[in-house]
């Protein structure tokens, strides 16, 4: 993961701080530790879980066997990566749950086992991501309507079109090439022996969005946007424009999820489930303030496979699915009261 | 905002004589008569088939008046649908067909209830978690710690206290009229009281309240317990109604979206201070009346899901849209 200059952004603020003074006194062993504070909490749990993994279970710390992982969390990774736009710019985005499971089943329909409309398939479920996103961002930017409320909407509607197309029950059946993004595993590569190509997809959408975000224009103008919109404003943003993008980066990573997962789970009618909650509780793990101004495409993709690795620990440990969502609530609730608390003695 | 929040304001200034609960059950009785005559059966046009339709609005009409209280002071619950279940689980499971155990089931489910509320409220207002997030977390663990121990109907519910969904008094059924009871005591409370006024206050502006002198904490962990409370009672109502309590019923009902939507339909607004028990109300029976009609003219349970997604968006748009600030 290419943390290192998305963190190095925020840091400048408290050096700020310590400038002010009264700190120096202190300053020796503030600053050798400076290089510690720079690194985010959520590495350090990070880390401490993969070990305890690798620990429980020594095929894991294998190369084969940590890509395996990877490539089991790359939708929720790229799930955060495009969440965490809609976040910092102020909103929710719950409807990528219903996107995924739309995208799955309307492919599997379309395609239904011939190999060569994969390629226009794919074309569709883009366009539909796109209009999707386009109409989210809308809805919020032009007719107001509070983003949580919006995307429930779109989320009832959505599953409602995907159960609708497909009777109820999942139809359809789709190709090996389609399933090449979400199954195929290239093999004998050296160093890390083998490469799934999920992994790829992850790599490549990963620093597509940690360019967008902290790499361009548009990416400061979400974050203005969500720090405060009428100053965003009034600073030349268009905040519609700004706004319905971040949607539409959202919309596209549930695309792009879905395919993953349509090539490796399946076709079902529950395989987005719930994915937009665990998106959204990986992006405020990885420290994105909710309501907007804060938060980085990075630490939300660490906070996906955090809480991916603490699903695996739970699973390893022998907790029993419904239990595991008891502990992604209470994680939810602790990893906010934390950066409550962190921003509390901040001031 | 406050030149702008009420398009409910500005639809007062137009019609000055109807408030904007009686214009949407008016607008959901006109529809539903004229869906009933085109669909020839102008016959479901009586107090009955009226009655029926108020019967489908009980469920939802309990949690929507806690839900009320929860977005007045300024937050939002979204662990409702949880608890829901986890009342209906409870009250079946604790009472276990004996008549003799009615009584501690719901004080049980009650004290459950409150319990919860009063985690939800801590959490917003002693750990600082957004009330979205606190809430979705406490589902989470109401939903998981349940799921965990019971996989299937649950217990039993005695005969006697099935008369609260199916008993009647006249043609008005007990659930109906309890539920209607419990919303003109909480809009009562909300308009005449004290602590109604403290609501108001804190949910429209938190700061201006505690420099008033208002313990503003201890008002927002007051409104999630009755939150939590009205959620309860729609558990009991669906353990009476179903027979038995299961750990799905309260997400089947999509209780948190639904309660969320019906009372910012009844004109209650997200930001919190704005707003009443009577909107919500009417919010409610309009769902109920959508539902019958949907009914009627057969449309598709897939279908339906969809065009309830696009009514709730166009339903808070219709409120929102003339707003001059950013929404996120």
């Amino acid at each position: 993961m290419s943390g290192g200059d998305a963190d190095r952004a925020p840091a400048p603020a408290p050096v700020a701080e310590g400038a002010a003074g009264a700190a120096r006194a202190g300053g020796g062993w503030r600053a050798r530790l400076g290089g510690l504070a720079r690194i985010h909490p959520i590495y350090i749990v990070l880390i401490a879980l993969l070990v305890a993994i690798a620990w429980m279970s020594p095929v894991f710390a294998e190369p084969a066997g940590m890509m395996n992982f990877l490539r089991r969390a790359a939708p929720l990774m790229i799930l955060a990566a495009g969440q965490v736009f809609v976040i910092v710019a102020g909103g929710f985005d719950l409807a990528v749950g219903s996107l995924v499971t739309l995208v799955v089943l309307g492919s599997a329909l379309m395609i239904d086992g011939d190999p060569t409309m994969t390629g226009i398939t794919l074309a569709v479920m883009v366009g539909v991501g796109v209009a999707v996103g386009l109409v989210n961002g809308a809805i919020v930017a032009y007719l107001k309507v509070p983003s949580i409320i919006a995307t429930l909407g779109m989320l009832i509607s959505l599953k409602g079109v995907a159960l609708s197309l497909s009777g109820g029950s999942p139809q359809g059946y789709l190709p090996e090439n389609f399933r090449f993004f979400g199954r195929h595993t290239f093999t004998d590569i050296p160093l890390i022996g083998i490469l799934p190509v999920a992994v790829i997809v992850l790599v490549v959408f990963g620093a597509l969005a940690i360019w967008l975000m902290h790499g361009t224009r548009f990416g400061k103008q979400v974050l203005a946007l969500g720090d405060n919109p009428r100053a965003a404003e009034l600073a030349g943003v268009n905040v519609p424009v700004v706004r319905i993008g971040a949607f539409l980066i959202s919309a596209l990573s549930a695309v792009v999820a879905g395919v993953l997962l349509g090539g490796f789970a399946g076709v079902s009618t529950d395989v987005g489930d719930g994915y937009e909650l665990q998106a959204i509780a990986a992006a405020v793990i990885g420290g994105a303030q909710l309501l907007g101004g804060r938060g980085s495409v990075p630490t939300a993709i660490a906070g996906a496979l955090t809480l991916s690795a603490l699903f695996t620990l739970l699973n390893l440990l022998g907790f029993p699915k419904p239990l595991r969502d008891a502990v992604q609530g209470l994680i939810l609730i602790a990893a906010v009261a934390y950066t409550m608390a962190q921003r509390h003695r901040r001031g | 905002m406050t030149a702008t929040v009420g398009s409910a304001a500005g639809a007062g200034r137009r019609l000055p004589r109807i408030p904007v609960p009686a214009a949407l059950i008016l607008g959901g009785v006109l529809a539903w008569a004229v869906t009933m005559v085109a669909a020839g059966q102008p016959g479901q046009i009586s107090v009955d088939g009226f009655v029926s339709i108020l019967q489908r609005a009980t469920a939802l009409g309990f949690v929507a008046i806690g839900q009320t209280f929860a977005i007045l002071v300024g937050s939002i619950d979204l662990s409702v649908a949880n608890l829901v279940s986890v009342a209906a689980v409870m009250a079946s499971f604790i009472m276990q067909g004996d008549p003799a155990m009615i009584v501690p089931a719901v004080v049980a489910v009650l004290a459950i209830g409150a319990a919860v509320g009063l985690a939800n409220g801590l959490i917003v207002t002693q750990l600082g978690v957004n009330p979205l997030i606190a809430t979705l977390g406490t589902g989470l663990i109401l939903q998981g710690v349940l799921s965990t121990s019971f996989q299937n109907f649950a217990g039993a519910v005695p005969e006697a206290f099935q008369v609260f969904a199916y008993g009647q008094i006249g043609p008005f059924p007990i659930g109906v009229l309890t539920m209607l009871g419990m919303a003109a005591v909480a809009g009562l409370t909300l308009k005449y009281t004290v602590f109604g006024a403290r609501i108001y206050a804190v949910g429209g502006n938190r700061d201006g309240a505690r420099l008033a002198g208002i313990k503003t904490t201890r008002v927002v962990i007051q409104a999630h317990m009755l939150c939590s409370l009205g959620a309860a009672m729609t558990g009991l109502y669906l353990a009476s109604r179903l027979r038995s309590g299961a750990p799905w019923v309260g997400r089947d009902g999509v209780y948190d979206l639904e309660s969320i939507a019906v009372v910012v339909i009844g004109g209650t607004i997200l930001a919190g201070g704005r707003g009443g028990v009577a909107g919500t109300i009417a919010g409610v029976i309009v769902f109920a009346f959508i539902d019958a009609i949907f009914n009627t003219i057969g449309i598709d349970a897939y279908l339906k899901q969809v065009l309830r997604g696009a009514i709730i968006i166009a339903a808070v748009a219709a409120y929102a849209y003339r707003m001059k600030g950013h929404v996120a």
